[in-house]
């Protein structure tokens, strides 16, 4: 198969998610940034000011850098989720099975559009935060980078979600009993030195943890772990979990019958 | 096993679908359509006429058997055998949510099509369908027809040589069928191959040059629309003699053909549109008498009138 060929399948389907979850932005925008918007004025303002220091920093701008992450996490893999799994309950998903695009590329660019409303809603939350607190970003690139692969790792495990999904309840499971307390419990709200060693321990196994602290280190420049070991942790769930999606979708579950 | 000719549109052998509910499907199907036919795959409902294009299209996985498209088996030679092939499905499979045009210019995307290239594509076959007008409308705005002319539109945005299409008239009205009919006919004169299933005889009739019957599973019949025409055109009748029959009653026409079953019966094959008095008058002036006349049911004919009824 011709490389052009390749580039304009993933291409395709790169402009149909953008274009979806654009076309139903009340659904998709909309909903996180006033999520977002209230913990920053609750936590962030009007708690805040009591809770002191957290980190070294004022609370506010200590959470700011965490409620960001929690809002990429999320939109990304709902978006993927449910796209995906809305394609196969509409059986639209038949249009790219019988046509010659490869699997790889039918992953890529459902993760891309993931990847593509994790950062927009990123990029909302970023300016709302404005208004609540002037923040510098310390490392512009590794900032980026660290959206870029947690966008990434999240649309990987919604595809898996939506690839095993038989009904639009499994893909609100996962979300609920998984990923909220993964991302509560990765210090999106505190430092994890709040926390007795054992806690301590057992965070240390949450992904979550190591996004949200990469992430608050490229805008403040500090963190509770070891960037580089979190940059790599981020690199190999990315990997693993393209491999995982890559050699479901070659089996076809949940697709071909 | 027959050898298969490379110039063949398709060719299956002993295809078998077992589902993981453990219902055979495909009980060995073996199958070949030639480049430029128009073939009819007829069959009842649940004969297995769907599963026979989604493992063609590779929505459904065979159990065993192979599938060579254009000389090509479809399992090793994914790329090459999808771009010659377009599906047109029996189910809508298409978002409720996107516009029309939209479908068709992504579809196109999906072969490598894009830009220019693939609105010029998406505007001739939706303005060969009669939906360009609709092609700013969400899909879910269409008829039950044009939503099957947009699922034509979308198969053949890529101009594939072997077209194949899954009931493409259930739910279209007579008019609507007939320009249906006449555009795919159309295409046909132009070099593309057609398979088409269908349970309706008619429909075939009118539009096929071959046909393969199939029923649980199994062809029972493939053939050119001809024969299986002139098969279907013939009754027969079976008569009871209250005498031993000594010799066979002779009849002097060649459309008759008469055959003995036992010693005090035989049977009499004749066109359909025939009377059967001149039997009668035949068989008294040879003395024989005659008990009692019954008809033999045609299977195919049987097989029709089942489909029908479901
Ligand atoms: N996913 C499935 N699981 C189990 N049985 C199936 C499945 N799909 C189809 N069948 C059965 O296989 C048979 C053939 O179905 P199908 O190919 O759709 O027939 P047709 O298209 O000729 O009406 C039917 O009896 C149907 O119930
Ligand atoms: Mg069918």
């Amino acid at each position: 198969m011709q490389a052009n060929h390749i580039y304009i399948a993933f291409e395709t389907i790169l402009i149909k998610e953008v274009r979806r979850f654009t076309r139903i932005w009340l659904q998709t925008l909309v909903p996180p940034a006033i999520t977002i918007g209230l913990y920053f004025l609750i936590f962030g303002n009007l708690i805040g000011g009591r809770i002191g220091q957290m980190g070294g920093y004022n609370y506010v701008d200590f959470i700011v850098p965490g409620l960001i992450m929690m809002a990429v996490i999320q939109n990304a893999y709902a978006n993927v989720s449910s796209s995906f799994f809305s394609n196969k309950f509409q059986r639209c998903i038949e249009e790219i099975l019988v046509s010659p695009v490869p699997n790889y590329i039918i992953l890529l660019g459902f993760v891309a559009g993931g990847m593509a409303r994790g950062v927009a809603v990123g990029l909302i939350v970023t300016a709302m935060s404005f208004f609540f607190t002037s923040l510098h970003i310390e490392h512009v690139f590794l900032t980026l980078l660290v959206v870029l692969l947690t966008s990434m790792v999240f649309s990987l495990a919604g595809f898996i979600n939506a690839l095993y999904a038989n009904t639009f309840d499994d893909i609100s499971i996962i979300p609920t009993f998984v990923l909220t307390p993964l991302i509560y419990l990765g210090g999106v709200f505190y430092s994890i030195e709040l926390l007795p060693s054992f806690g301590q321990w057992i965070s240390a196994l949450n992904p979550v943890l190591y996004m949200v602290n990469t992430f608050r280190y490229g805008i403040l420049g500090t963190s509770d772990v070891n960037i580089v070991w979190a940059l790599f942790m981020l690199v190999v769930f990315s990997a693993g979990l393209f491999a995982v999606a890559l050699y479901l979708l070659r089996k076809g579950t949940g697709l071909r019958q | 096993m027959q050898t298969i000719d490379p110039r063949n549109a398709i060719s299956i052998r002993g295809l078998t679908k077992t589902y993981a509910n453990g219902f055979q499907a495909l009980k060995g199907i073996d199958l070949d359509v030639k480049e430029n036919d128009f073939f009819a795959l007829l069959g009842p409902n649940g004969a297995g006429k769907s599963t026979i294009i989604g493992i063609i299209s590779t929505l459904v996985r065979a159990s065993s058997g192979t599938i060579q498209v254009f000389g090509q088996n479809v399992a090793t030679h994914v790329y090459e055998t999808k771009l010659s092939l377009g599906i047109v499905p029996q189910e809508i499979n298409f978002s409720q949510f996107e516009k029309v045009g939209d479908i068709v210019i992504t579809q196109a995307g999906y072969y490598g099509l894009r830009g220019e290239l693939a609105k010029q594509r998406a505007e001739k076959y939706l303005r060969k369908l009669d939906l360009w007008e609709k092609r700013d409308n969400r899909s879910r705005m269409l008829s039950g027809g044009m939503k099957r002319r947009l699922m034509i539109a979308r198969a053949l945005v890529h101009e594939p040589r072997l077209l194949i299409l899954d009931e493409p008239t259930a739910g279209v009205d007579i008019e609507l069928r007939r320009s249906m009919w006449e555009f795919l006919q159309e295409l046909n004169r132009n070099g593309t191959t057609i398979i088409l299933t269908t349970h309706y005889l008619e429909e075939a009739e009118s539009l096929c040059r071959n046909i393969a019957i199939i029923n649980q599973g199994q062809i029972v019949e493939n053939t050119s629309m001809r024969k299986l025409l002139d098969k279907l055109a013939r009754q027969t009748l079976i008569f009871d003699t209250c005498d031993e029959l000594k010799t066979l009653p002779a009849f002097n026409d060649s459309d008759i053909q008469c055959n003995a079953i036992d010693s005090h019966s035989f049977e009499v094959s004749l066109s359909t549109s025939r009377d059967i008095n001149g039997l009668y008058a035949t068989l008294s002036d040879q003395g024989v008498l005659i008990k009692g006349m019954r008809n033999k049911t045609n299977r195919l004919e049987e097989l029709f009138l089942s489909s029908l009824k479901s």
